[in-house]
């Protein structure tokens, strides 16, 4: 594809930097001691940015008194972990908890279930219709969640869903699974047909071929979509802030919310909330992360 | 991504044309060759259907009526009321549009949502693919740095939000930071200016590792012999970047650019998370709409649709737009 542009990049080549002539010109791989030390500074920066905030949050949680967030210095002489005995004791944390794993599971389960047979369904058939179904994939993306609340908390209160698992977890599907289908697509697409054709010839069905035979080759692909649902379900704050209504079966999206009206001066026990919900959706994300790579992008690459 | 959608599979190859026969055989003969098809993506439609679709259409519905949460059906102990709104037909939104205070209710939050939307995306686009092309060289302890530089995207939105806020308030490590060397403290969670400033930045900062690893996986895709080819012609490293990785890059740029503006412009945690209700001018339209929808009494359900709808057709324009200036370029690139 860049074949084509490649000449292009000789007339440009007429004007050497000065005092550059083109056998400096460093190939790939080749990188100088200086560049190197300019990427390692650059990434060592930059991993400061991604790492400071969670790491103050962390530290914060240690100290016991309410106002420590304002004298960060004082706390190194009285760090204490009374702050999460008292969030795991005293309050709702393991209700939470619980009901946040329901939900997110289930979301992740019965969202890749449905967003595989989906992408398969697509990247293997062009079916009439195959293109608006596409296109509705992706506009279901944009939906704003102003709209869909008020007609969505009627239905589900029709279908008695106000206050239940099941209800959100259909909730977050309608986010989740549009786009992990279409990212399953693109991973499906990958995938040599002849191997569907073998599976055929071999006697299986399109299910059997589906389940047998793609899904194993297709784990990468799953692992990405599975964290993808995990990761909404677990930090989406809006609906579940509508559609939960007794206190134990909140979310951590809403419980924290909850917990910081209530404890609005105790910040100590935020953050010591905070990172204790942090701690098994990091856990998930590194399991799945060696195939976030391969997975997330593989069907948009192929130009 | 339309790559993607148009690449045509070997399914077609030796089919009958499907074209023969009349409407009703058709129909069944397709019925006979995609059963399995339509049954794969059957649950799909279904819950899209019932749980998308539904709402959205009654949503529309709610647009032409004044519903608030003070005369829609309600129960209350025993009792049920039964809902009084009434048809308004497009009042909802000729006053969104041109009515009184408009300027303040709508038009002032459509500029920041645009402002906020381009500022995002081009900070989470370009921040993301310097990391991503830093990544993919041969470097020592890369692995340990891509671990890292992904742990924004690790942590659920609403706790790094809270973490934030610790250190955005008024004496903060970040205002004590820039005092210790001289520099003035902004208010970041009061004054508006700041407000926003604070919000793209802590947006920029959740974004930043989706961008990088999707730019990475498309990175990683690029033919090397592309680059040798390259050198070999000369080309400096500007040049290998210019028409060897960006037009490689292509692919991954318009799909990730596409889901990014579509998200950023949907973006409600960052923004609810940060400041609640004490920000009327970094509020942005999802913000706002939820704001009258839910954050208020009483409760105006039939605005709030009203924008919901206004921001969906917004989008669908941009998305059309992007999409046929895509498949433009496309032709005009062969």
């Amino acid at each position: 594809m860049s074949t084509t542009t490649l000449p292009n990049a000789a007339p440009v080549d007429q004007t050497p930097a000065p005092a550059a002539p083109p056998r400096r010109t460093r190939g790939r791989g080749q990188g100088s001691r200086v560049g190197s030390l300019v990427s390692h500074a650059i990434l060592i920066v930059a991993s400061f940015a991604a790492l400071f905030p969670i790491a103050w949050l962390v530290f914060l949680s240690l100290g016991p008194d309410k106002d420590d967030y304002l004298h960060p210095g004082r706390i190194f002489g009285k760090m204490t972990f009374d702050n999460y005995t008292f969030v795991l004791t005293e309050t709702n944390f393991t209700d939470w908890l619980v009901s946040t794993l329901i939900v997110s599971l289930g979301t992740t389960v019965i969202g890749v279930l449905v967003a595989a047979t989906t992408g398969y369904a697509v990247s293997r058939m062009r079916f009439p219709g195959y293109r608006k179904f596409m296109w509705l994939l992706l506009v279901t993306q944009m939906f704003p969640v102003a709209v869909l609340m008020v007609p969505m908390y009627e239905i589900l209160s029709e279908l008695q869903l106000i206050d239940s698992y099941l209800g959100l977890i259909l909730v977050y599907c309608t986010t989740a699974v549009p786009y992990c289908a279409w990212l399953l697509k693109g991973y499906f697409d990958t995938i040599p047909f002849e191997i569907d054709e073998a599976g055929r010839v071999d006697g299986l069905t399109p299910f059997g071929t589906f389940a047998r035979l793609i899904l194993p080759l297709a784990k990468p692909g799953l692992a990405v979509a599975a964290f993808y649902s995990f990761i909404t379900a677990v930090s989406e704050v809006a609906f579940a802030t509508v559609f939960m209504l007794s206190d134990t079966k909140y979310t951590f999206a809403v419980g924290l919310q909850s917990f910081v009206s209530e404890h609005d001066a105790q910040r100590q026990y935020m953050a010591a909330t905070a990172v204790l919900v942090a701690i098994p959706v990091s856990a998930f994300f590194y399991l799945v992360q060696k195939n976030l790579v391969t997975g997330l992008t593989a069907g948009g690459t192929k130009g | 991504m339309t790559v993607a959608i148009d690449r045509a599979t070997g399914k077609r190859r030796g089919e009958p044309d499907p074209r023969r026969g009349g409407r009703l055989q058709r129909l069944k003969q397709s019925y006979q060759k995609y059963w399995y098809a339509y049954a794969m993506i059957a649950p799909v439609v279904v819950v899209l259907g019932v749980l998308v679709l539904y709402p959205l259409a009654r949503g529309l519905y709610l647009t032409f009526t004044d519903a608030n949460s003070l005369n829609s059906a309600r129960t209350i102990g025993v009792n049920e009321i039964e809902a009084t709104y009434q048809w308004v037909g497009l009042d909802n939104y000729a006053d969104i549009l041109w009515g009184p205070t408009s300027y303040d209710r709508f038009w002032s939050h459509f500029i920041w949502t645009i402002v906020w939307t381009v500022l995002c995306v081009t900070l989470h686009y370009v921040i993301g693919l310097g990391l991503a092309l830093l990544l993919n060289q041969k470097l020592r302890g890369r692995t340990l740095y891509r671990l890292i530089l992904v742990l924004p995207w690790a942590v659920p939105t609403f706790v790094t939000v809270f973490g934030w806020r610790f250190m955005l308030a008024d004496s903060g490590i970040i205002n004590s930071a820039l005092d210790s060397i001289g520099l003035p403290s902004p208010q970041w969670l009061e004054d508006s200016f700041w407000q926003r400033f604070a919000a793209v930045m802590v947006n920029t900062w959740c974004g930043v590792p989706f961008m990088m690893v999707s730019l990475l996986g498309g990175l990683q895709s690029i033919d090397g012999t592309l680059y040798e080819a390259a050198e070999m012609d000369g080309a400096n490293a500007w040049q290998r970047f210019r028409y060897v990785t960006l037009p490689g890059l292509r692919t991954v740029s318009s799909t990730v650019v596409l889901l990014g503006v579509i998200w950023t412009f949907n973006q409600f945690a960052v923004i609810f998370l940060l400041f609640g209700n004490t920000a009327p001018d970094a509020q942005i339209l999802v913000t706002w709409a939820y704001q009258l929808g839910f954050g208020q009494q009483p409760r105006d359900y039939a605005q709030s649709a009203a924008y919901g709808i206004l921001l969906l057709s917004i989008l669908i324009v941009f998305t059309s737009v992007y999409r046929r200036w895509l498949d433009r370029n496309e032709q005009s690139a062969i």
